[in-house]
C-alpha cells in the first residue's frame, strides 16, 4: 500500500515536473516573440533579400530581374569601387593610430590620486556624445582654407596652410584627424575600465622588486591591457570600415560633392551604397558593394583574431 | 598627507629626492592632460564664438576671439529650416526607440537568462549574428519594407526598426545573469509566475542596466543619420541630424549660421551627458567587458 501511494506521489511530482517547464517554455517564447519577431522582420529577411538584390538589376520603374554575378563582374572592374575600397582601408588604417594615443591618455588619467579626473575624462568625452554631423560641420569650419582656425593658427608662425579638405594630398590625413579627435574619448573609457580591472597587487609586487612608472606601464599594463585593446582595434576596425557621417557632410553629395577636388581621395565604401542605393536608384549593383563590404569586414575581423595569439595576453 | 611626508625624510634623503621627482612629474602629467584638453574643447569654443559673428567678422583676417553677441544667426536657423519640427521628430524618435528597446529587450533578455525552453541557445546565437552584420545590409529591405506600407515621410519610419535591437538583447542577458536568484526564488515560492518575477523583481534590480541601454539608445538616436536621411526627405519629417545635413549645400559658406544650426542640435545630448555623466560612461564600459 505505501508504495503505491509513494509511487504515485512520484507520478504526479514528475508530471508536475514536466508541467512546469512546458509552461516555462511557453513564457520563454512569450517574452522573446516581440524582438524576435522585429529582428526577423527588420532584420534577418532584409540581410537574405539583400544578398538576394545584389544579384538582380533593377529597372527605372522599380521591378528587378535576375542577373547572375554581372554586378559583381561590374564591381571587379569597377574604378570608382576600387577607389572607395582604398579610401576606406587608409582612413581604417591611419585611425588605428588612435589606439595607443588613448592608452596613454587613459594611463595618465589612471595615475593613483591625480586630481581633476572627471574633468579631463569630460574633455575627452565632449565629442563621443557631439551628433557627427555637427562634428563635420564644425571640422569645416576649422579646416576652411581662407578663414579657418587651422589655418590661422598656423599663418602666426608663417606657415600658409592648404585648403584641408578640399586639396587631396591632405584630404585623408584632416579627416583621419577628426575621427580619432571624435573616437578617443570611447577609447579612453574603455582602457580606463580595462585598466582599473587589473590587480593593484601587481604594482605593489612590481614597486618592491623596484620598478618604476614607466617600467610598470611596459611590463604590466599593456600585457594585462591587450585583451582590451584587442576589442577596441575590432570595434574601431569595423566602425572605420562603415566611416560614412563624417565623409558625408564635409564632402556632401551629388554635385557640390563632386565640385570638391578631394572627393575622389575621400569618398568611403558606405558613401557609394548610399549613392548608389539612395540617389541614382542603382540598387541591385549597391546592394553588391555592401556584400563586398561585408566580406572586406568579416576578412579583416578574421584576420585579427588570427594575428591576436601573436600579442594578446590572456590570464 | 603631511605625516606620509614626514616618515618619507626619517626613511632617507633618497626618498625625499624621489618625491620632488614625483611632484614634477605629477606637473608633467597634468601639462600634457591639459593640452589635450584644449584640443578637445578648444573646436568648441570657437565654433561658439563663430556663432554669435556675422559673416563678416566671422571672415576676418587675422580673426577676432570675441564673441559679438549676434543671435539672430539662431534666428535663422529656424528661417532655414522648420528646426521646430526637426526638433520634435527626434525628441519623439529617441524617446520611442528608448522606450521599446527597454520593454522588449529586457524581455527577451530575461527570458534567455532565466528561463528554459528548447532552442535556447540556438535562438541566442541567431541574435548574436544580427550583431555581426554591418547595418547597411538591412537599409534596402527596410526602405521598401517603409515604401511599401506607405510610410515613407513618417514618424513610424525613424521608429518602428529601432524598436528591436540584438545589441540590447546582448547587454541587458549578460546583466540579468550577474543578478543573485536568492529573491526570483523566494518570489517563486510564494507562487509568482514568470511575469510577476520579471516586472516586480528582475526590472527593478535591474535598473542600472536599463539606464546604460537607454543613455547609448538615446545618443545613437539622436546622432543617427543614415536611415533618417534615406526614409524622410521632407523637411517637416527629418531630424535634426538630416536636416542639419541638408543644410551643407545650399549655405555651406554661411558658417555662422551653420555653427549656431548644429550648436543647437547636438546641445540636448550634450546636456543629458552632463547630468547622466556616471551612467553613460558606465554604459560605454559595459560595451567594452564583452570582449
Amino acid at each position: 500500500m505505501t508504495t503505491t501511494a509513494g509511487s504515485r506521489a512520484v507520478r504526479a511530482a514528475r508530471v508536475e515536473k514536466a508541467r512546469r517547464p512546458r509552461a516555462e517554455a511557453l513564457w520563454g517564447y512569450a517574452f522573446i516573440a516581440p524582438t524576435g519577431l522585429g529582428l526577423a522582420v527588420f532584420y534577418l529577411w532584409p540581410v537574405l533579400q539583400t544578398a538576394y538584390f545584389s544579384f538582380t538589376e533593377w529597372g527605372a520603374f522599380g521591378g528587378h530581374t535576375w542577373t547572375g554575378l554581372d554586378n559583381y563582374t561590374r564591381l571587379l572592374g569597377d574604378p570608382e569601387v576600387g577607389r572607395a575600397m582604398l579610401n576606406t582601408l587608409a582612413y581604417t588604417a591611419l585611425g588605428l593610430i588612435g589606439i595607443p594615443l588613448a592608452i596613454v591618455f587613459a594611463a595618465l588619467l589612471n595615475r593613483p590620486g591625480l586630481r581633476g579626473v572627471s574633468v579631463y575624462r569630460t574633455a575627452f568625452f565632449l565629442p563621443v556624445v557631439t551628433m557627427p554631423v555637427a562634428v563635420a560641420m564644425l571640422w569645416r569650419w576649422l579646416y576652411n582654407g581662407d578663414y579657418g582656425l587651422v589655418n590661422q593658427v598656423l599663418a602666426t608662425v608663417g606657415i600658409d596652410g592648404p585648403n584641408w579638405i578640399a586639396d587631396p594630398a591632405t584630404a585623408m590625413y584632416a579627416l583621419v584627424v577628426v575621427g580619432i579627435w571624435s573616437s578617443i574619448g570611447y577609447n579612453l573609457i574603455i582602457f580606463l575600465a580595462g585598466m582599473q580591472a587589473i590587480p593593484k597587487e601587481l604594482y605593489e609586487a612590481a614597486s618592491l622588486d623596484g620598478a618604476g612608472r614607466v617600467r610598470q606601464f611596459f611590463s604590466i599594463t599593456l600585457p594585462m591591457l591587450s585583451p582590451t585593446a584587442f576589442f577596441v582595434s575590432i570595434v574601431s576596425v569595423i566602425g572605420s570600415l562603415q566611416l560614412f557621417d563624417l565623409v558625408f557632410v564635409m564632402t556632401g553629395s551629388g554635385q557640390s560633392a563632386r565640385a570638391n577636388p578631394a572627393y575622389g581621395r575621400l569618398q568611403t565604401v558606405v558613401q557609394l551604397f548610399y549613392e548608389r542605393a539612395f540617389v541614382t536608384n542603382d540598387r541591385g549593383y549597391a546592394a553588391a558593394i555592401v556584400i563586398a563590404l561585408l566580406v572586406l569586414i568579416a576578412g579583416l575581423t578574421i584576420l585579427q583574431f588570427r594575428l591576436q595569439r601573436r600579442w594578446v595576453h590572456y590570464v | 598627507m603631511s605625516d606620509h611626508r614626514g616618515s618619507d625624510h626619517r626613511v632617507s634623503d633618497h626618498r625625499g629626492s624621489d618625491h620632488r621627482v614625483s611632484e614634477r612629474r605629477v606637473f608633467g602629467v597634468h601639462a600634457v592632460l591639459v593640452a589635450a584638453s584644449l584640443a578637445m574643447v578648444a573646436p568648441f569654443v570657437w565654433q561658439i564664438v563663430t556663432s554669435l559673428k556675422t559673416l563678416s567678422s566671422a571672415t576676418r583676417v587675422p580673426p577676432t576671439f570675441l564673441p559679438e553677441g549676434r543671435w539672430d544667426n539662431y534666428a535663422k536657423v529656424f528661417d532655414l529650416l522648420p528646426f521646430g519640427d526637426q526638433f520634435v521628430n527626434t525628441v519623439v524618435m529617441a524617446a520611442g526607440r528608448v522606450t521599446g528597446q527597454v520593454l522588449f529587450c529586457s524581455m527577451a533578455a530575461y527570458a534567455f537568462a532565466r528561463l528554459r525552453f528548447p532552442g535556447r541557445n540556438l535562438l541566442f546565437g541567431v541574435f548574436l549574428s544580427i550583431l555581426m552584420v554591418p547595418p547597411q545590409l538591412f537599409v534596402i529591405p527596410q526602405y521598401q519594407i517603409m515604401s511599401s506600407l506607405g510610410w515613407l515621410n513618417s514618424l513610424q519610419a525613424i521608429i518602428v526598426p529601432g524598436l528591436f535591437s540584438a545589441f540590447g538583447v546582448f547587454l541587458l542577458r549578460q546583466f540579468f545573469l550577474g543578478l543573485p536568484r536568492e529573491l526570483e526564488e523566494a518570489a517563486r515560492l510564494d507562487g509568482a509566475g514568470p511575469v510577476r518575477i520579471y516586472w516586480s523583481i528582475m526590472l527593478p534590480l535591474a535598473r542600472p542596466g536599463l539606464v546604460a541601454l537607454s543613455v547609448l539608445v538615446l545618443l545613437w538616436a539622436w546622432n543617427d543619420l543614415f536611415w533618417p536621411l534615406v526614409v524622410n526627405t521632407d523637411p517637416e519629417k527629418m531630424t535634426l541630424s538630416a536636416g542639419l545635413a541638408s543644410l551643407q549645400g545650399q549655405y555651406q559658406t554661411d558658417y555662422p549660421v551653420l555653427m549656431a544650426g548644429s550648436l543647437i542640435a547636438s546641445l540636448p545630448v550634450i546636456a543629458v551627458f552632463v547630468f547622466l555623466q556616471r551612467q553613460f560612461i558606465q554604459g560605454i564600459a559595459h560595451t567594452g567587458s564583452k570582449g
